[in-house]
């Protein structure tokens, strides 16, 4: 028999404004089994710490109940508690009397009948607990970051400087991400460039980092500490170890009408190419969509005039198997697709532009080397309307409903260089709201107002209607004056909001990390685990788990990076030790939990039994890997013959519970 | 293929050429147009207003006569098809219209939005198939730049009507080719005409149908086609100096079939 505690939390007023706590630990004195009860304000204080151990000590205590808040909160701390005065920390039961029963009664007499009910439920279950010892796993000590924008960047140079290795794979040719094609950035107005490419050199030249670019993840296998993953290196049919980037074969190259993905399409680009000066690995790609060797075997132009003869035509697809201790996800984001969005025209006219396109428009490196011209016929524009919330903060079902954060930013630094550098341009920005919290921000905003003479008008655009002497008719309405207003532009930048890129969903499916309606990564807890994944091992790093400025980019990948080294830096993993067991008598070898096993946790064997008539008899039974298994139950629901059980969570003790609620 | 066809009261007085065209044609795509038996006005844009069922019923016997008959609904009128899609939709998703009305017209089923309502253009493009139309069609409009004008009331609610694109539409885009005309995409084609305004304030009404048409012309439409008599109306009132006609797009149906007389 069981000599058990139990001990009823005040939480202040928290529990005890709803919960008559002393009559909780009263009622819960007679309970079979139950030698000491009592309650105190604050259970997890170190007062209330000591009051536990002090009982645990005094009345010989095997098993304690703790009826205070969710297990979430304290579990841990009671555990502790309980483990340095002499019990297994697998004998504490919590009692959630706080978020499942105070905080949502308001009348104290149900309320506390309800606290004593499951009170009641946690001293049934603590009976048939049985003490349990976690078993430890290693830790593989490198790190594996998914896309190579500033987020990635950024983490590994960090995980690399606390000495870690650690891999880098992006999908793109080269890393850089979306920061490269960004011209300026806010509040100071620094080039883009100049401060990333330093960064990505850093990269390439750190030789704890290696990256694989043009690359993919394949499939993840495994758990935190000691994952594998497989790698796609996707053809590039460039032997990377021999280009030089000297760029011969991109001048040589006949097939030169390529739509430059760089460049947003604006400009073209030749089959075999170089996505930019400043690539890291500076290594040149074939797009095998384009190529005419590829496709009909007619040209090897750049294979001719390649001095290191780095060409191969024959190159495949290769996959490379690796082990890592962590994964950070930083998977980054792409502007949305603006055809729900046709009143804005931007698929009818060629002046009707995305921000990022501004940006390539405005950039030293982008289609018209920087100098701001009409992509229709090349003039320059005189009157400029930018429209924010395209997409953003959007009800009615065409766009995001979230507020995609940056545009407000970058199109006060748009209109801004505009006026700086055209003042002859009339400038004009549609906002619902113009929000720009942020260290210098709102002052960066309230320049382009006050010193920079942009029009700020509160009201959205409905329609933009292109006309055929190239002009573009803007009709908008301001809400402040409650006007209708027609403008007459040369050239229309919408603020596309921004949504998280294509890949992240099927890579958190092989992550098992869970996302929210719109594919953002979900971070284990909103304001106290930012960057990391409910999924134990997985770190978020960038856009992907929500919309950001580069700051804030930076800011979160260093976070991720400092979580990822903590992890890294320990030796061995206390494994969780309520992890599935099989009866193997009662095994009959169906399969069922193999196949509803998430982590692949579960595996068959054939094994010999001695049987009661003393023959020997070899039967297939279920086996299951507690170092993979995460303890998740769904074994022991789909089992028919009830022969999995979860340890801590077994069948036996789930219906003591119940019969204790119901009794 | 044999459909319900729910004509509406403006096509047998203001807008006959659009029954009779789109008629005509149905008969050379051997499609067989069945008209309800005493229908009654759908009750013009009415019933669209949640706190009033009176308005809502004649829409609901339509839709309940050819659920009786086990058809697709057929409608041609942008307003009526506008109505009728609005109204199933309610019967089939709002609990208290659907009782009520039901609890008022006592039908000898109870209605619960069953009808599959189609507008014509949706016909064509879903049961007869553009291509299908493109093989058939004896005197195509080659070289003639047509643009389509959608109006409001086609389309809209997207949601609900689940036609096309309300902000990028294309349906009548593909009839224009099916015919083998150009057609013109140009910014005004989903915007309104005026509607009902103009009886209330004739010269907003005009200008709305002015901007719409400039807008066409300026894009290069030879004609526009619609499918609202209305809106047909607030372009005709208009279209002086603009030089733009606006025809039903079942006109042109019957006459690239061959079947206009």
């Amino acid at each position: 028999m069981q000599r058990i505690g139990v001990f009823v939390c005040h939480c202040g007023t928290n529990i005890a404004a709803t919960v008559d706590v002393k009559a909780v630990a009263e009622a819960m004195k007679i309970e079979p089994g139950v030698v000491f009860s009592t309650d105190y304000q604050y259970m997890c204080s170190e007062a209330g710490q000591n009051l536990i151990k002090d009982s645990i000590k005094e009345h010989k205590l095997t098993g304690i109940v703790v009826c205070s808040c969710s297990p979430r909160m304290h579990e841990a701390t009671f555990r502790k508690a309980a483990q340095s005065a002499g019990l297994n920390p697998y004998m504490v039961e919590i009692a959630n009397i706080r978020e499942q029963c105070s905080w949502i009664h308001k009348d104290m007499i149900p309320a506390t009948e309800k606290a004593i009910i499951l009170g009641k439920a946690a001293v049934a279950k603590v009976h048939l607990n049985t003490p349990l010892t976690a078993g430890e796993s290693p830790v593989v000590k490198r790190a594996l970051v998914i896309g190579g924008g500033i987020a990635g960047i950024q983490t590994a140079l960090d995980i690399a400087e606390a000495g870690f290795e650690v891999d880098i794979v992006e999908k793109q040719p080269t890393i850089g991400g979306k920061m490269t094609q960004i011209d300026k950035t806010f509040p100071t107005l620094d080039c883009a460039a100049c401060i990333l490419t330093p960064k990505m050199v850093d990269c390439a030249q750190n030789e704890k980092i290696k990256i694989y670019s043009y690359s993919e993840v394949e499939d993840v296998k495994g758990f935190v500490g000691n994952f594998s993953v497989t790698i796609k290196r996707k053809a590039r049919y460039v032997d990377e170890t021999k280009c030089t980037g000297c760029g011969i074969c991109t001048e040589k190259c006949p097939m030169k009408k390529v739509p430059n993905e760089f460049n947003l399409g604006m400009d073209n680009r030749t089959a075999i190419y170089i996505p930019f000066a400043q690539a890291v690995p500076k290594v040149a790609t074939i797009d095998a969509d384009y190529c005419n060797m590829l496709k009909n075997g007619k040209c090897g132009v750049c294979q001719k005039f390649c001095t290191v003869g780095a060409i191969d035509y024959k190159q495949k697809d290769t996959f490379v198997e690796e082990k890592y201790g962590a994964i950070v996800v930083a998977t980054g984001f792409n502007p949305i697709k603006l055809d729900n969005f046709d009143e804005f025209a931007y698929s009818q006219s060629k002046d009707v532009i995305t921000s990022l396109e501004f940006e390539r428009l405005t950039n030293a490196a982008g289609p018209t080397s920087g100098t701001l011209l009409r992509p229709s016929d090349g003039k320059h524009p005189h009157t400029i309307v930018f429209v924010q919330c395209v997409g953003s903060r959007d009800t009615s079902g065409c766009g995001k409903t979230y507020c995609s954060k940056i545009c407000c930013m970058y199109t006060a630094k748009h209109a801004m260089l505009v006026r700086e550098k055209y003042p002859d341009t009339e400038v004009y920005v549609f906002y619902i709201d113009v929000r720009t919290p942020g260290k210098n921000f709102d002052e960066f905003y309230r320049r382009a107002v006050e010193e920079y003479g942009v029009h700020y008008i509160k009201g959205m655009v409905g329609k933009v209607v292109p006309r055929s002497d190239g002009s573009i008719m803007v009709q908008a309405s301001d809400l402040l004056s409650n006007e209708q207003l027609h403008i007459s532009a040369d050239l229309v930048v919408l603020a596309a909001a921004i949504e998280p890129d294509k890949s992240a969903r099927s890579l958190a499916t092989m992550l098992t990390a869970s996302m929210d309606t719109n594919d953002f990564f979900t971070e284990a807890h909103p304001k106290l685990r930012p960057v990391e994944s409910p999924t134990a091992g997985i770190f978020l790093s960038g856009v992907c788990q929500g919309p950001k400025d580069i700051p804030e980019t930076v800011s979160q990948a260093s976070a991720a990076a400092a979580k990822v080294i903590g992890l890294l830096a320990k030796d061995k993993l206390t494994c969780n030790p309520c992890v599935a067991e099989a009866n193997e008598w009662m095994c009959n070898g169906c399969s069922s939990c193999e196949k509803v096993c998430p982590y692949g946790a579960i595996t068959y064997s054939d094994k010999e039994f001695r049987m009661p008539d003393r023959t020997t008899a070899i039967r297939r039974v279920a086996s299951v890997n507690p170092a993979v298994c995460q303890g998740c139950g769904a074994c022991t629901v789909a089992c028919p013959s009830g022969a999995m059980d979860l340890k801590g969570f077994s069948n036996s003790q789930i219906m003591a519970e119940v019969d204790a609620i119901c009794k | 293929m044999i459909f319900s066809y729910y004509p509406g009261c403006t096509l047998k007085t203001k807008a006959k050429d659009l029954d009779r065209y789109g008629r005509k044609s149905a008969e050379a795509l051997g499609i067989t147009l069945e008209e309800i038996p005493n229908w009654q006005c759908c009750g013009g844009v009415y019933p669209i207003s949640k706190d009033e069922i009176a308005t809502k019923l004649s829409s609901v016997r339509a839709l309940a006569s050819a659920k009786e008959a086990g058809q697709d609904l057929v409608t041609l009128c942008s307003a009526c098809h506008n109505v009728l899609k609005q109204v199933n939709n309610d019967m089939a998703n709002d609990e208290e219209i659907c009782a009520k009305a039901n609890r008022y017209l006592e039908l000898e089923e109870e209605y619960h939005g069953e009808t599959n309502v189609i507008h014509y253009l949706e016909m064509l493009r879903d049961k007869v198939g553009f291509d299908k139309i493109k093989e058939l069609v004896k005197n195509p409009f080659t070289g003639k730049k047509i643009g389509a004008y959608y109006g409001c009331l086609l389309l809209r609610p997207g949601k609900v009507l689940q036609m096309d694109n309300p902000e990028n539409p294309k349906i009548m885009e593909d009839f224009i080719r099916a015919i083998g005309g150009t057609p013109v995409i140009y910014p005004m084609r989903n915007e309104c005409c005026g509607g009902y305004v103009t009886l209330e304030d004739k010269a907003l009404a005009n200008k709305r149908s002015g901007k719409v048409l400039e807008n066409a012309k300026d894009m290069g439409a030879d004609m526009l086609i619609t499918a609202c008599p209305l809106c047909l109306y607030n372009l005709n009132k208009n279209t002086d100096g603009y030089d733009v006609p606006v025809y039903y797009f079942t006109e042109l149906l019957a006459e690239a079939l061959g079947v206009k007389d």
